[in-house]
C-alpha cells in the first residue's frame, strides 16, 4: 500500500489536480502501472529521469522496490551532480 | 623549417634536445625530455602551471622560446627530491593536505622553492603574494600556505 | 586557523577512519611522476587539432576537407559524416551533436572538423585549410532574447515540456519545472513584510587548471585504448560508445590522474574525436585543449535571470515564497533549472510556495555541472531575499534561518519528509563561533547564507585482495580528484584492524574493475566507500572460515579482531592476515572479495557560512577579510581531505560572486577565454578559509558518511552580496559585484 503524493508538475500534467492517492501495489513498478492505468501517460514520465522517495529516502532505479503497508511515496525529477 | 639543437642543464643533467624556433620550453621539456612533471594549464603565462627554476629565477616555461634555454641551469619539480628525499616543501605538501587534484603542485612546489630561497622568513600575506602566479582551484590556498609556511620554520630550524 | 570537529570526540572510537594519513599518491604527485591524460605518449603517436565554429548560430552549408588531407604529415581528417547520424533519445542526440556539429554550428566554439598529423603544429595549419561554407543566422545571447516573441530558434522542433497545454509552435524553452505548495496568495496576504527582486548570474566556468585531453589507440581488430583525464572512465566509455556507435566493450578506458573537474569533466568532447581520428590514421591520436578550448568549447555552469519574492511574518516566519527563474541550457537542453527548483527554499519550512524554472536554449556552450548544479543560483536569489527580511525585521540572519530552519521530520519542499539532517548544527556552529562576534570598522560589511544539495548514490564496484605478505589491495573505479585513495585506505584499514599504510588503494580501468559511476555528486566516499566496506567483510568472512578450517573448529568460534582471527575463547594463538594468506593453497585457494552495488542511504548536505569584507569606497573593490564555513559532513574519514572540500567550494563560489563572468561580444564570441581576463581567486586574494566540520552522522552508511563535495559552492554568492549590503547599504542583484558594480552602487546611491 502505497501513500503517493503528486508534484505540482504532476498534477497539473497528468492527474488533473489529484494531489495524494492511496494505491494498492507491492513494488514501485506496480504502482507506476496501476497509476498509468488511472492516468494515462504518467506512466512513461514516471519511468524516465524520475526518482522515487520512499519514506524520504531518493531512489533513482527504484522499479523493483518493496513498498511497505505504509510507506509514503513522492516522485522526483532526477537530478544531477557535478 | 629545420630544428634547433639546444643544450643545457636539466636538473642536474647536462641534456641535448631539438626544437622548433618557436616552440615553447614547455613543449621542449615535456616532449623532447620526458619531463611530464611541467603541466600546461594555459600556454600564456596566467596559471602558473609550468613554472620552473630558470638560472635560479621562477619562470613560466610557456613563456620561454626553447632555444633561449641554451646554456642555462633549469630545475623543474622532477629536480627537487634529492633521490628519495623529499624536500621539506614536498613533505608539508603532503603532510599539510596541500594537493586535492596535483595538477598544479608541481608549479607551486616550484614557485615555493623559488620563494624560499629568497625570503627564509616569509609572513603570510608575502607567502600569498608570491604565490599569486599560481592558480589552484581545488584548495582555496588554504592549506598551500599554511605548508609553505611549515616548510619554512622547518627549514629555518635545520640551518639554525 | 582551521577548526575541526575532534575526531575523538565525536566518533566512536574509530583507530583509522577520523585521522589525517599521507594520502598513499601523494608521493606521485609531489614528484612529477603522476600521469595525468596530457602526460601520455605512444609509439607513433599523432597530434590532433580541432576545427572550431566562429560562429554562435550558422547553418553548415558544406565542409571541404580536400585540401587539408594532403597536406605535409597530415594522416586523418574527420567530420560530422564520420560519425552515424544522431539518434536515440533527445539527450543522447545532443550529446552527439554537441560532439561534432552536423547540419548548425551553435555556438562559437562548436566542434566542426579535426585533424591528425604527425605534429602540433602540422594539425593546426591542416585544420586552418579546411574550407566551411556558413550560412550565419541570429543569435541569442540571454534568457530575454530567446524567450522573446519571434526570437530566432536554435531547434526548429523543440517544444516546451511541462506547461499545460502543451504548446502548439516551437520555442527556445526546452521545459517547465514546477513546485508548489499550499496557497501563495493566502501566504502574501498573511505576510507582514514582503520582500522581492530581480537577481540575474553570468555563465561561469568550473576553472579546473587541467585543460581535458584524451589518447585514443585503436588496433586493426577494432578494439580501442582511451587514455584520458575524466571524472569517470566508465561514464566516459559509455558516453563515447553512443557517439561513435559502438558496443561499449570495445573500449576499454585508462582512467589518467584528473587535474580538476568540479562536474565539467563528467561528459565528452575530445573522446570520441580521438577514437575516429585514430581508427582512420591506423596510429594513437593525442588530443589535448588549449585554454581558450577550454572555456569556449566545454561545458560552463548556467547564467540565470530569476525573479523571486518571499514573504513573512514580524516574528520572522517565513510564509510565503514565490520564484520565476529562467536557467540557461546553452547550445542544447539540460540546464539544472528542475535541480535549482528544488534546492532553492529546501532548507526551510515555508507553507506556502510556487517556484517556476525554465530550461531556455542560447548560442552559448551547452552547459555542464559545476557542484551542486543550479542551486548556487537559486539560493543567490532566496538567501539574499532572506537577509533583506532579516534587516527589515530587524532579526539577525541566522536567528531568521533558525526560526525556519527545517530538521528531521520536516517536509521539504520538493515533496518528500526530510531523515536525520545537520542544518540547524551548521547554524549554531557559526553563531558559536568567535568570528561571528568580531566587531567591523568603516566600510566592512558581514554576510551570511545557507545552502543545500542531495548528494547522490549511484553505482560503485570495488574488489580486495590480500596479498601473501598480509598486505591488502583495494581496487576501484574511482578517479582520484581530492583524496578518495586515502578515504578507500582508511575505510578498508577500519574494516580490516590494520595499519592504513598496509592497505594499497588501486584505481582500476574499465576491464579490470566492475563498473563505477562517476567521481561527481558528493557521492564517492559514500558509494564506492560502501562498495569498499562491503567487499572487505566478505573477504573478512572468508578469512574467519579460513581459520575455522585451519582450527577445526565451528564458524562462531572465530571472531575478527584487530587484524587477526581470533578464537572467542583463546584456545588458538591468533592467525594474522599474513598467516592466513601464507595458507591459501590448504584453505581454499587466494583471498580475494568483490562488491558491487547501487548505493542507498545517502545523506543530505548543509552548509552555512558567514564572510567579512571591506570594500574600497573609491574602486569599489572587495577584499574578503574573514571566511567561516560549517558543513554537515556526517562523518570525515580523512579530516583533511573534508575540509580541503570545503574551502575549495568556498573559493569557487567567492570568485563567482564577485569576479567571474563569461563575456560576450555583440557577435556571440567569448572575450575573455583565458586566466587573465576570466579572474578566478588567487592566493594573495583571500584569507584563511575557516571550516567547521560538523558531524551529524547519516544513519544510512556504515560510518555516517555524507557527501562533501558539492554544496560548500551554494552559500557564498549570497554571503557575499548580502556582506556588501551590510558594507554599504546597497542591495546588488547581479552578479559578479566586481568593482564597477559597485562603485556604480555606492556612487548611484539614490538611484
Amino acid at each position: 500500500m502505497a501513500h503517493v503524493h503528486f508534484s505540482a508538475g504532476l498534477r497539473s500534467g497528468f492527474t488533473g489536480g489529484v494531489a495524494e492517492l492511496v494505491v494498492e501495489a507491492a513494488t514501485v513498478g506496480a504502482l507506476i502501472r496501476a497509476l498509468d492505468e488511472r492516468f494515462p501517460g504518467i506512466g512513461e514520465k514516471l519511468s524516465s529521469g524520475t526518482s522515487v522517495a520512499i519514506d524520504g529516502e531518493i531512489i533513482p532505479d527504484a522499479e523493483f522496490e518493496s513498498l511497505s503497508a505504509t510507506a509514503e511515496v513522492h516522485f522526483l525529477e532526477t537530478i544531477g551532480g557535478g | 623549417m629545420s630544428r634547433i639543437q639546444v643544450s643545457c642543464t636539466v636538473n642536474g643533467d647536462s641534456v641535448d634536445f631539438l626544437c622548433d624556433a618557436d616552440g615553447s620550453l614547455l613543449n621542449a621539456l615535456r616532449d623532447e625530455l620526458g619531463l611530464t612533471g611541467i603541466k600546461e594549464g594555459c600556454g600564456t603565462g596566467d596559471c602558473g602551471a609550468c613554472s620552473i627554476l630558470m638560472d635560479d629565477e621562477l619562470n613560466c616555461a610557456c613563456l620561454i622560446f626553447a632555444p633561449e634555454a641554451t646554456g642555462t641551469t633549469i630545475t623543474t619539480v622532477e629536480g627537487l627530491a634529492d633521490g628519495d628525499h623529499l624536500t621539506p616543501l614536498q613533505e608539508c605538501f603532503l603532510e599539510g593536505a596541500a594537493l586535492q587534484c596535483g595538477i598544479c603542485t608541481p608549479g607551486f612546489l616550484v614557485a615555493a622553492t623559488a620563494l624560499l630561497q629568497h625570503n627564509p622568513n616569509p609572513t603570510e600575506t608575502e607567502i600569498r603574494y608570491a604565490l599569486a602566479g599560481n592558480l589552484c582551484r581545488c584548495t582555496g590556498y588554504d592549506k598551500i600556505v599554511r605548508a609553505v609556511r611549515e616548510a619554512a620554520a622547518q627549514m629555518r630550524e635545520a640551518s639554525a | 586557523m582551521t577548526i575541526a570537529e575532534d575526531p575523538a570526540t565525536t566518533s566512536p572510537g574509530y583507530k583509522w577512519v577520523g585521522t589525517r594519513m599521507i594520502r598513499p599518491d601523494g608521493f606521485e604527485k609531489v614528484t612529477g611522476r603522476a600521469r595525468f591524460g596530457a602526460d601520455i605518449k605512444l609509439n607513433g603517436m599523432l597530434y590532433g587539432h580541432v576545427l572550431r565554429s566562429p560562429h554562435a548560430h550558422a547553418t553548415i552549408v558544406s565542409i571541404d576537407t580536400s585540401e587539408a588531407e594532403k597536406m605535409a604529415g597530415v594522416r586523418a581528417v574527420i567530420t560530422g559524416a564520420d560519425f552515424p547520424d544522431p539518434s536515440g533519445p533527445a539527450g543522447d542526440q545532443d550529446l552527439q551533436r554537441n560532439v561534432i556539429a552536423r547540419e548548425k554550428a551553435l555556438y562559437e566554439g562548436h566542434t566542426i572538423a579535426a585533424v591528425a598529423a604527425q605534429t602540433r603544429a602540422q594539425a593546426k595549419a591542416a585544420a586552418e585549410a579546411i574550407k566551411v561554407v556558413y550560412e550565419v543566422l541570429p543569435h541569442v545571447m540571454s534568457v530575454d532574447e530567446a524567450m522573446a516573441p519571434g526570437a530566432p530558434l536554435l531547434h526548429p522542433k523543440l517544444m516546451t515540456k511541462g506547461v499545460d497545454p502543451a504548446p502548439t509552435e516551437p520555442s527556445n524553452v526546452a521545459s517547465r519545472a514546477v513546485y508548489q505548495g499550499g496557497d501563495l496568495d493566502l501566504g502574501f496576504a498573511e505576510s507582514d513584510v514582503v520582500v522581492e527582486g530581480t537577481f540575474t548570474t553570468k555563465p561561469v566556468h568550473q576553472g579546473y587548471i587541467e585543460p581535458h585531453a584524451a589518447v585514443a589507440d585503436t588496433t586493426p581488430n577494432g578494439r580501442t585504448t582511451l587514455w584520458c583525464s575524466s571524472q569517470g572512465h566508465f561514464t566516459m566509455r559509455s558516453l563515447s560508445a553512443k557517439v561513435l556507435g559502438w558496443e561499449p566493450s570495445k573500449l576499454k578506458v585508462i582512467p589518467a590522474e584528473i587535474g580538476g573537474g568540479f562536474g565539467g569533466k563528467t561528459t565528452i568532447y575530445l573522446e570520441p574525436l580521438a577514437v575516429r581520428l585514430s581508427q582512420k590514421a591506423g596510429r594513437p591520436v593525442k588530443l589535448v585543449m588549449s585554454r581558450d578550448e577550454v572555456f569556449r568549447a566545454t561545458g560552463p555552469a548556467s547564467g540565470t535571470k530569476i525573479v523571486g519574492k518571499l514573504g513573512f511574518k514580524n516574528d520572522g516566519t517565513m510564509v510565503a515564497g514565490e520564484l520565476w527563474m529562467a536557467y540557461e541550457a546553452g547550445a542544447f537542453a539540460g540546464s539544472p533549472a528542475g535541480a535549482g527548483s528544488m534546492t532553492a527554499l529546501a532548507p526551510y519550512t515555508v507553507p506556502n510556495f510556487l517556484i517556476e524554472g525554465f530550461d531556455v536554449v542560447v548560442n552559448k556552450p551547452k552547459v555542464a555541472a559545476y557542484r551542486a548544479p543550479g542551486a548556487p543560483m537559486s539560493s543567490f536569489a532566496v538567501e539574499s531575499l532572506i537577509d533583506e527580511a532579516a534587516k527589515k525585521l530587524g532579526i539577525d540572519p541566522i536567528d531568521i534561518r533558525l526560526k525556519n530552519a527545517v530538521t528531521e521530520g520536516c517536509t521539504a519542499t520538493y515533496g518528500p519528509k526530510f531523515p536525520r539532517i545537520g542544518f540547524v548544527e551548521t547554524l549554531e556552529a557559526i553563531k558559536n563561533h568567535p568570528n561571528y562576534q568580531i566587531p567591523l570598522g568603516p566600510n566592512q560589511g558581514r554576510g551570511v547564507a545557507s545552502g543545500f544539495w542531495f548528494n547522490a548514490g549511484l553505482n560503485s564496484s570495488a574488489t580486495v585482495h590480500v596479498n601473501e605478505d598480509g598486505n591488502v589491495i583495494v581496487v576501484t573505479g574511482s578517479p582520484d580528484i581530492g583524496g578518495s585513495r586515502a578515504s578507500m585506505a582508511l575505510m578498508a584499514a577500519e574494516e580490516f584492524g590494520i595499519d592504513a599504510a598496509r592497505i594499497q588503494p588501486v584505481v582500476g580501468d574499465t576491464e579490470s574493475v566492475g563498473y563505477n559511476d562517476q567521481t561527481g555528486g558528493s557521492r564517492t566516499t559514500l558509494a564506492t566507500g560502501a562498495a569498499v566496506i562491503e567487499a572487505c567483510r566478505k573477504v573478512i568472512a572468508d578469512l574467519r572460515g579460513r581459520a575455522a578450517k585451519q582450527w577445526d573448529v565451528a564458524l562462531e568460534k572465530v571472531e575478527w579482531v584487530d587484524g587477526q582471527a581470533q578464537h572467542v575463547e583463546g584456545t588458538q594463538p591468533p592467525l594474522s592476515l599474513a598467516d592466513l594468506a601464507r595458507g591459501w593453497n590448504r584453505t581454499g585457494g587466494p583471498l580475494t572479495a568483490s562488491a558491487a552495488l547501487n548505493a542507498r542511504g545517502v545523506g543530505s548536505a548543509f552548509s552555512t557560512q558567514v564572510v567579512d569584507l571591506e570594500i574600497d569606497p573609491d574602486t569599489g573593490h572587495v577584499t574578503v577579510l574573514r571566511y567561516l564555513t560549517a558543513q554537515d559532513a556526517g562523518r570525515a574519514i580523512h579530516p583533511s581531505y573534508v575540509e580541503g572540500q570545503l574551502q575549495g567550494g568556498v573559493v569557487q563560489g567567492i570568485g563567482w560572486a564577485l569576479n567571474e563572468e563569461y563575456i560576450f561580444d555583440r557577435n556571440g564570441k567569448m572575450e575573455n577565454p583565458g586566466f587573465l581576463d576570466y579572474r578566478i581567486p588567487v592566493a594573495s586574494d583571500m584569507p584563511m578559509i575557516d571550516t567547521i566540520v560538523v558531524e551529524v552522522p547519516n544513519p544510512g552508511h556504515p560510518y555516517g558518511v555524507r557527501g562533501v563535495g558539492e554544496v560548500g559552492i551554494v552559500p557564498p554568492l549570497a554571503a557575499v552580496a548580502n556582506a556588501v549590503d551590510d558594507a554599504v547599504s546597497r542591495r546588488i542583484r547581479d552578479l559578479p559585484l566586481s568593482p564597477v558594480r559597485i562603485l556604480d552602487a555606492i556612487l548611484n546611491k539614490d538611484s
